[in-house]
């Protein structure tokens, strides 16, 4: 990783999002690099915050969201890529109260 | 590798010279602050507990006072008493006291009020701090360390930079033959996975399944998403979108060597090597079940910037993002967003941090320390206040 600065990390080769260090990224295309030093160009669907995720391929509601090569949640709705992965279109499927509460008062 | 630090009569080694003040309850707060604010080696150890809680919590809070007080960074001890309070003070006093450090005490009660206490507390703190400023450090080899590791205020970067540098020490602490430990049971939350699969033995992933269990059915207890308890409003404004995720960063500070055991709350290592402490996630519970546990000093991964220390331990504050590095230059230690920008590689920063911790095990003084920034801390409890 010396000697370039990121604007994009694939964490893992399983992983179908990048976590992006540039802001105001939006109908820009961004260089995402992987461990190996791989490079993948993805152009930005919206506006993404430093730090933030992207989606690196295309995902369907329920599928599972991959990043460190494991599941960080299940998306809420259809995620094309280029697209900002979040909490408007990802939960998580643990401490999950609610789902308990709901269960419980059916 | 060696540094240079107090070596106590029970062979335990200090980064620190304190006399610890403790209250044996809240209610005696503005005593110990009043004692510590007039003194100079002294550090107050404020918490909220010690009265109006069940049993099993009194004890907890009576233990884990304790073991503060036996901490090798305090070179003695003042314990501040009420007079009417829940903890157990006589044992409080004779446990540390058996450590063969001096210890005073003062009771508010019996001395006939606040203003009669502050002034029998600055006499004894003086005596004490006189009796311990003497003492010199010594050459000792960093197999005495023992070094807790915590993440907070974290966003995206703390998972790719701050905890990757903090698991690259873990590891090299470990191989010298020291001590690491680490907590936030409640992020492991969707990466217990993981850490059973470097436990020691099969009881010891065991144990990692059944306190992350625990964990999360506390936070289901309510009945709400734990989103925005956990990860915080701060963590998702930062990228990181759910518990998994910030889990699974989180872990990284740990490192990739085998885990000893899980240690409850008020216990410590038995030996060396790297160890769970139960916790919950938040700082000031934390960072005291590290000190409980005897560490030395702290390695402290933030990206947002969290700002605290703690009474009696020098944290060293690592950011991540670059960019809060800049903004909150006056609150951290080192800048491991020098690897998100390129200009360090993972190794280059964790051998220059390395560095810096034994100089702060050494003496060199962290950045929330020299502003004071040291008082944030309580004891996590399990009970309710009654």
């Amino acid at each position: 990783m010396r000697s370039e600065r990121l604007t994009g990390l694939k964490v893992n080769d399983r992983d179908n999002v990048a976590t992006l260090f540039c802001s105001a990224c939006a109908s820009h295309e961004v260089e995402v690099v992987d461990r190996q030093g791989r490079r993948i160009s993805v152009v930005v669907t919206g506006d993404i915050p430093y730090g933030h995720k992207i989606a690196l391929g295309d995902t369907r509601r329920g599928e599972a969201v991959i990043k460190y090569g494991e599941q960080i949640g299940v998306a809420t709705s259809d995620i094309r890529t280029g697209q900002h992965v979040h909490v408007h279109n990802v939960e998580s499927t643990r401490g999950r109260g609610d789902w308990e509460e709901e269960a419980g008062s059916r | 590798m060696r540094f240079r630090g107090y070596v106590r009569s029970d062979g335990t080694v200090g980064s620190r010279n304190y006399v610890a003040v403790i209250p044996s309850v809240v209610c005696v707060n503005e005593v110990v602050e009043a004692i510590s604010s007039r003194t100079t080696m002294t550090r107050g150890i404020y918490h909220h507990q010690g009265c109006c809680q069940l049993p099993p919590d009194l004890a907890r809070v009576t233990d884990s006072l304790i073991k503060l007080g036996q901490n090798p960074n305090a070179g003695a001890a003042l314990v501040v008493s009420l007079g009417c309070e829940g903890v157990d003070t006589d044992r409080l006093v004779a446990e540390i006291a058996a450590t063969g450090k001096p210890v005073e005490r003062v009771n508010v009660q019996e001395i006939g009020g606040t203003a009669r206490a502050i002034q029998a507390g600055m006499d004894l703190a003086q005596k004490l701090a006189v009796k311990i400023s003497g003492q010199q450090r010594q050459d000792v080899d960093l197999a005495s360390a023992i070094i807790g590791i915590k993440c907070g205020a974290s966003d995206a970067t703390s998972g790719l930079a701050s905890n990757v540098v903090i698991g690259y020490l873990a590891d090299r602490i470990v191989e010298a033959g020291g001590t690491v430990i680490f907590g936030e049971t409640t992020e492991f939350i969707g990466a217990e996975h993981i850490l059973a699969r470097r436990a020691k033995t099969p009881e010891v992933a065991a144990r990692i399944y059944e306190i992350v269990g625990r964990m999360e059915d506390r936070a289901k207890s309510m009945g709400v998403d734990m989103r925005s308890g956990q990860p915080t409003p701060g963590n998702i404004k930062g990228g990181l979108t759910t518990i998994e995720e910030k889990s699974l960063g989180a872990i990284v500070k740990s490192g990739t060597k085998p885990i000893e055991g899980v240690l409850e709350y008020t216990e410590a290592p038995s030996s060396p090597g790297l160890w769970i402490k139960d916790t919950p996630g938040r700082e000031i519970e934390v960072l005291t079940a590290m000190s409980i546990a005897g560490a030395q000093a702290m390695l402290f991964s933030t990206g947002r910037g969290a700002p605290q220390g703690f009474p009696i331990a020098p944290v060293l504050k690592i950011c991540g993002n670059p960019i809060t590095y800049e903004n909150m230059s006056g609150d951290m230690d080192v800048n491991a967003g020098l690897i998100i920008t390129g200009e360090r590689s993972i190794e280059e920063l964790g051998e220059e941090t390395l560095a810096h911790l034994i100089r702060v095990m050494s003496g060199e003084v962290t950045k929330c320390e020299e502003i004071r920034y040291t008082t944030s801390m309580d004891i996590y409890t399990l009970g309710p206040v009654i």
